[in-house]
């Protein structure tokens, strides 16, 4: 299978996100990577755009992205590859004093 | 918010149990018609913070996943966490503004003055992130879970 075929990832969305996803806790979106997926997602929903990302389209700080049960952080970041049936999560950390 | 005083206790002994540090927690329930957080139940979770616990808390993205998970399997959601603040005002810190997540989650903070809990208060992020506003507590006997 070539590397550049699309694939298609089931995201999931945490609660307070899913009034922008038609009340959707998991939607799908296709991409090779995650960063192609979550572009696919905030074309779909564009309200997520600024939940996720800062006016510089960096992710915010707090905001974590699993493929099935694997921090992308530990993984190839935004460019780690998706596979076909993947589930991506978008995982908040939470903190404060 | 909605939720029973059961779970109002349950986030004040935490406060009290983990003095002088910071306690912290999920709040699992469900959000209803009107975009309000209903909240079942709380569940502790360890506060990730190495240093400092006494001013700050931390929880992880894979607590967050085993709550979500554990909520999942009672048809529950996370719909918001809780912390103390230590012999310090019920209201969310400089620090909890510059970390805040997503608008639409609960936050309850409950102060602890000496060991005992006192005011307890909730507050949801405005959409523009600019501040923390004040959410009504409502108190129910019982929330229905479950849906």
């Amino acid at each position: 299978m070539p590397d550049t075929q699309t694939r298609t990832a089931t995201v999931r969305i945490p609660t307070p996100l899913r009034s922008y996803t038609d009340g959707q806790a998991t939607v799908e979106a296709t991409g090779t990577t995650v960063s192609d997926v979550l572009s696919d997602l905030v074309q779909q929903y564009s309200d997520l755009q600024s939940n996720l990302y800062t006016e510089d389209g960096t992710l915010r700080q707090f905001v974590n992205i699993y493929v099935n049960d694997d921090d992308i952080r530990y993984l190839d970041g935004p460019d780690t590859a998706v596979e076909d049936g993947d589930e991506v999560s978008i995982v908040p950390s939470i903190a404060g004093g | 918010m909605i939720t029973s005083p059961s779970v109002i206790q349950a986030i004040r002994e935490h406060g009290a149990d983990a003095y002088p540090e910071e306690g912290c927690g999920f709040l699992l329930g469900a959000v209803d018609e009107n975009g309000t957080n209903r909240i079942s139940r709380v569940r502790r979770v360890a506060n990730r913070q190495t240093e400092n616990r006494e001013r700050r808390y931390e929880i992880t993205p894979d607590d967050y996943r085993a709550a979500a998970e554990e909520a999942a399997g009672d048809g529950l959601d996370v719909v918001g966490f809780y912390h103390s603040h230590p012999d310090h005002p019920a209201e969310p810190s400089e620090t909890d503004l510059a970390e805040a997540t997503f608008p639409g989650y609960t936050y309850v903070i409950v102060s602890v003055d000496d060991g005992t809990s006192a005011d307890l208060t909730a507050w949801s992020l405005a959409p523009d992130r600019s501040r923390f506003r004040p959410e009504e507590v409502r108190l129910v006997e019982a929330t229905a879970s479950g849906q």
